[in-house]
């Protein structure tokens, strides 16, 4: 229970300093998942979670039980899940171990949440050498429930009985809370018992039973058991309560026999609940769950002497004051310290990066390709980028999920943020997730506050207003005063985003240890942000929509290439700050693109980030699957270094279409926000035409695009 | 009319399907539990998608030995009307009712997307809506859509019009004459891998699945 993972011992001091409440927070931090009012007596209960450790040491099973203990989490608050998004970092594309790790993350993924029948509807993945040692996989679900059905995990009621649901206890998974606590290195790869195995069909029997167990009122308490199982579970719900419970082990379910005390506290099995019934009421509830073919006992009762007394054969095995063990972990301020190398990564002199790719290119042609124009080392880089794993299309990822079960998803995945239909109103909810890790290490700050900002603008550019954040903060050894000093400003970094967007962080994570002797992975804190929908008619996708639509560009251009994927994929270079992130700025745009959309002028909204500009209006041509896509011939007048103006990744910008005769109503507009905008060119043809730099043909775009990320096995 | 969804333990596409005809259509519908075994008066019965019984055996293997399904088969062999759709299909071609098997897809990986159908055969309760040799856009959401059956069955299939939607264009799944919904001789089962459900509302983007729960509706009608 004080591990790291269970006890946010080396994290707490500074998670205190990230915004939590604001007008539509029903539940922060400290449940089973953050909960928003999104009005109509209907709230979003949402949470994300690592499974990192689990996921390199098995990755199909690792993944799997990661999003079925995230949808537990969800569900234990009454509500039905509707949505699954994922985040995932990987080594390097190249790496031998990649392929092997991605295939088994994204199949153990679609596995479980295919069959527990919740749609994946959107995500990100990136590879970088970082990951090399320590892949992330950070699992976000989210439900909706009525806001007087609320469930939590408080075990009151002095002699109430308590409930044990669901699978039986088997020995796996003890440890893993510990396991998860700690940096590989030490051959602990090969700790692969401490894995669970997830069984998705038991989890879906689960979410039924528990939705109609709740309907019935019987139910005073309920929680998941995740990390540290029955313990965990047990000391937390009389904790909140402040109360004590009384459980008999010779009840509890087992796999298998000859299972010590120590065993069935400990174990980390999955698909099981505990429960708090009211008194006389206990058989209604049982009653559902054998309905559903599972197993329910009760295994203890309610007491009033905060205690923990846990019986075996007759005998006290444990005897624990609650509060002193849940309240008394400890603590720790951990040194903090600047790390030596920050200034010199920090250092990039543009004079000094030619505007001609010097590493080698997969497309070292430097003659022109059928039907190209343009410059050819500018076609040429982008040629390479739109084809590296981190800007190619994900499709082959998402067709493994069913991303359209629940009959809710409205927009799909690839685009900027999906959008789901809540049945029964006239609302929508979108759903993003999304954190620029490279810029995270070389300023975690800036790079923790572009990642509030670039989910904010993914929220807007789909018509919704951001509304809350959950977070996954993955970092490395905290034992690392460097380690620590990059947690701190990224929760600095955090907090400031969310206070000017004004999206407060209702539930979250922390995955420290993430690394391989003594290599640590980039700061990774992840967001997802929730953002509502008044009106779901009232929603925008990326893709231009149709021929001789003129091309609005909101925001503005600079020529800042500091940590851009350009610099890393064309030059080799990790280097430089993030661009420079102006909230007022960020905040005029939302307000242009949002009036655009809901007054519908705004026919296509797609913000730029990574691969900047030139991929950004790719990525409004392209659709996976779609034909016939839609070209673009753009003109921008600019005084910048070419590579900045195609390929920089400055921020405030969003890729906006719409009918040449509103073009000058929403120049007005823009005007009344402060936001500079203006027409940058025309959707139409077969080609990407931008300045006299680019021009390439949408086929010959589309192939590269679809195959970048087919890595295959060594 | 009234239409009865199957729920199996693992079903996930039950409430979808009631969703449709329910909310949508505005007919009366009605669960079905998979351990009992009255089917409550309804005239069609749909199977829905899922992981019944989680499909640890072959999908849809256990499916067929529930109380429910004893019914559905004498329900069928009455003539009433059955829907299958996607692991509704797999049960009922592992209860008899359809000829043939869904194996593994060729990509031995799940596949979720929209693709495009060919309406062959627009004479059927379930079709009547459609134009013959309609092209419609549904998405299928599965890892054993794979349709085999012998050549006797597939000549049988073909000369009685049993086929009555293929893959166009594209086949997303190695299915054997791009079959992508087959119904029995009788014309009252229809078994289909695309999910009819998730198009047939305008704000999904498409409703092209409507018209088959409109055609089962006109055609109870016209029997009235």
């Amino acid at each position: 229970m004080w591990s790291e993972q269970s006890s946010y011992k080396s994290s707490k001091i500074h998670l205190k300093k990230l915004p939590t409440t604001g007008a539509f927070v029903v539940q922060g931090p400290g449940e089973n998942a953050g909960i928003i009012d999104i009005g109509d007596g209907l709230c979003v209960a949402f949470k994300m979670e690592s499974h990192n450790h689990p996921s390199f040491i098995e990755p199909f099973q690792g993944a799997a039980t990661g999003v079925g203990g995230i949808l537990r989490d969800v569900f234990t608050m009454g509500a039905r899940p509707i949505a699954n998004l994922n985040s995932l970092r990987f080594g390097a594309a190249d790496h031998p171990k990649t392929p092997h790790l991605l295939k088994g993350v994204v199949s153990g993924i679609a596995h479980y949440g295919n069959c527990f029948g919740v749609p994946t509807v959107g995500g990100e993945v990136y590879f970088d050498e970082c990951y090399n040692g320590n892949i992330l996989v950070n699992a976000f679900a989210a439900g909706i429930v009525k806001k007087e059905e609320i469930f939590k995990g408080f075990a009151s009621g002095i002699g109430n009985p308590v409930i044990y649901i669901g699978s039986k206890t088997g020995r796996d998974g003890i440890h893993g809370a510990t396991m998860a606590s700690d940096v590989f290195g030490g051959g602990n790869e090969e700790r692969r018992p401490t894995v669970q195995v997830g069984d998705p069909f038991t989890e879906k029997l689960l979410l039924e039973a528990c939705l109609e167990a709740m309907k019935t009122g019987a139910i005073v308490g309920i929680q998941d058991m995740g990390a540290a199982g029955l313990t965990s579970s047990s000391f937390e719900m009389a904790s909140r309560a402040g109360t004590g419970i009384e459980m008999d082990l010779d009840k509890v379910p087992l796999r298998e026999e000859g299972m010590t005390p120590y065993e069935i506290m400990l174990s980390e099995s999955q698909e099981r609940m505990l429960a708090v019934v009211q008194k006389g009421r206990e058989n209604e509830v049982l009653d559902i769950l054998k309905k559903w073919d599972l197993d329910a006992e009760v295994v203890g009762i309610v007491t009033n002497d905060g205690h923990m007394r846990v019986r075996k054969g007759g005998e006290i095995v444990v005897d624990l004051p609650i509060a002193p063990l849940v309240h008394a972990a400890p603590v720790y301020e951990r040194p903090i310290k600047r790390p030596a190398w920050q200034d010199k990564v920090q250092k990039l002199d543009l004079k000094k990066i030619m505007q001609v790719p010097v590493a080698p290119s997969p497309h070292p042609s430097p003659s022109r390709g059928e039907g190209e124009g343009g410059g050819a080392i500018y076609n040429s880089a982008f040629k390479k980028l739109i084809s590296s794993p981190n800007i190619a299309s994900k499709a082959w990822i998402y067709r493994q999920y069913d991303h359209m079960i629940g009959t809710d998803t409205v927009v799909l995945p690839g685009s900027d943020a999906a959008v789901l239909r809540i049945k029964g109103t006239n609302k929508g909810i979108a759903l993003t997730v999304d954190c620029n890790s490279r810029w995270c290490y070389l300023d975690p700050y800036w790079g923790a506050a572009h990642a509030i900002a670039e989910n904010a603008r993914n929220l807007v550019a789909s018509g919704a207003t951001p509304r809350a954040v959950t977070d996954c903060l993955n970092f490395g050894n905290p034992e690392r005063p460097e380690i620590m000093w990059q947690f701190e400003q990224a929760c600095l970094g955090l907090s400031e985003a969310c206070r000017q967007f004004e999206t407060p962080i209702v539930s979250g994570n922390v995955s420290l240890y993430n690394e391989t002797g003594k290599e640590a992975i980039y700061p990774t804190p992840v967001c997802a942000m929730v953002g509502v929908l008044e009106d779901v008619t009232k929603h925008a996708t990326q893709f231009f929509k149709g021929e001789g639509d003129a091309i609005i560009l909101l925001g503005e251009n600079t020529d800042e290439l500091g940590g851009s994927e350009y610099l890393k994929v064309i030059h080799n270079k990790v280097a430089g700050t993030p661009p420079v992130l102006d909230f007022a700025r960020e905040k005029s745009l939302h307000k242009v693109t949002l009036t655009g959309i809901a007054r519908g002028i705004i026919k296509s909204a797609h913000d730029v980030s990574v691969g900047g500009l030139a991929v950004a209006l790719a990525e409004c041509c392209l659709r996976e699957g779609r034909n016939p896509v839609i070209g673009a011939a753009v003109e921008i007048n600019a005084n910048l270094r070419h590579d900045a103006l195609l390929f920089g990744e400055a921020a405030a910008r969003i890729i906006v279409s719409c009918s040449p005769k509103d073009a000058d109503l929403l120049l007005t507009i823009a005007k009344s926000f402060g936001c500079p905008a203006s027409v940058i060119g025309t959707s139409g043809g077969r080609n990407l035409k931008i300045n006299d730099l680019i021009d390439i043909g949408l086929d010959e775009i589309y192939n590269l695009w679809i195959g970048g990320l087919l890595i295959t096995d060594h | 009319m009234k239409f009865g969804i199957i729920v199996f333990p693992g079903s996930n596409c039950d409430r979808d399907c009631f969703h449709v005809p329910n909310n949508i259509l505005k007919q009366e519908t009605a669960y079905l539990w998979h351990k009992d075994k009255d089917l409550k008066g309804v005239d069609c019965v749909i199977i829905p998608g899922g992981f019944s019984y989680g499909d640890y055996l072959r999908c849809g293997a256990i499916a067929k030995q529930s109380p429910i399904m004893k019914s559905v088969v004498q329900f069928a062999n009455g003539g009433g009307l059955v829907l299958g759709i996607c692991n509704g299909f797999q049960v009922l071609t592992e209860a008899g009712l359809l000829p043939g098997v869904l194996m593994r897809n060729s990509s031995l990986t799940f596949i979720c997307k929209h693709v495009q159908l060919k309406v062959e055969n627009n004479e059927t309760s379930f079709t009547k809506k459609y134009k013959k040799d309609e092209i419609i856009s549904v998405p299928i959401a599965h890892n054993d859509g794979n349709y085999y059956c012998d050549e006797v069955t597939l000549k049988r299939l073909e000369a009685k019009k049993q086929i009555v939607f293929r893959y166009h264009g594209e086949n997303p799944n190695g299915a054997m004459a791009n079959i992508a919904g087959i119904i029995n001789e009788r014309g009252n089962v229809l078994g289909m891998m695309p999910h009819p459900e998730r198009v047939s509302e305008d704000i999904l983007g498409a409703h092209d699945g409507l018209k088959l729960f409109e055609s089962v509706i006109a055609c109870h009608c016209e029997e009235r």
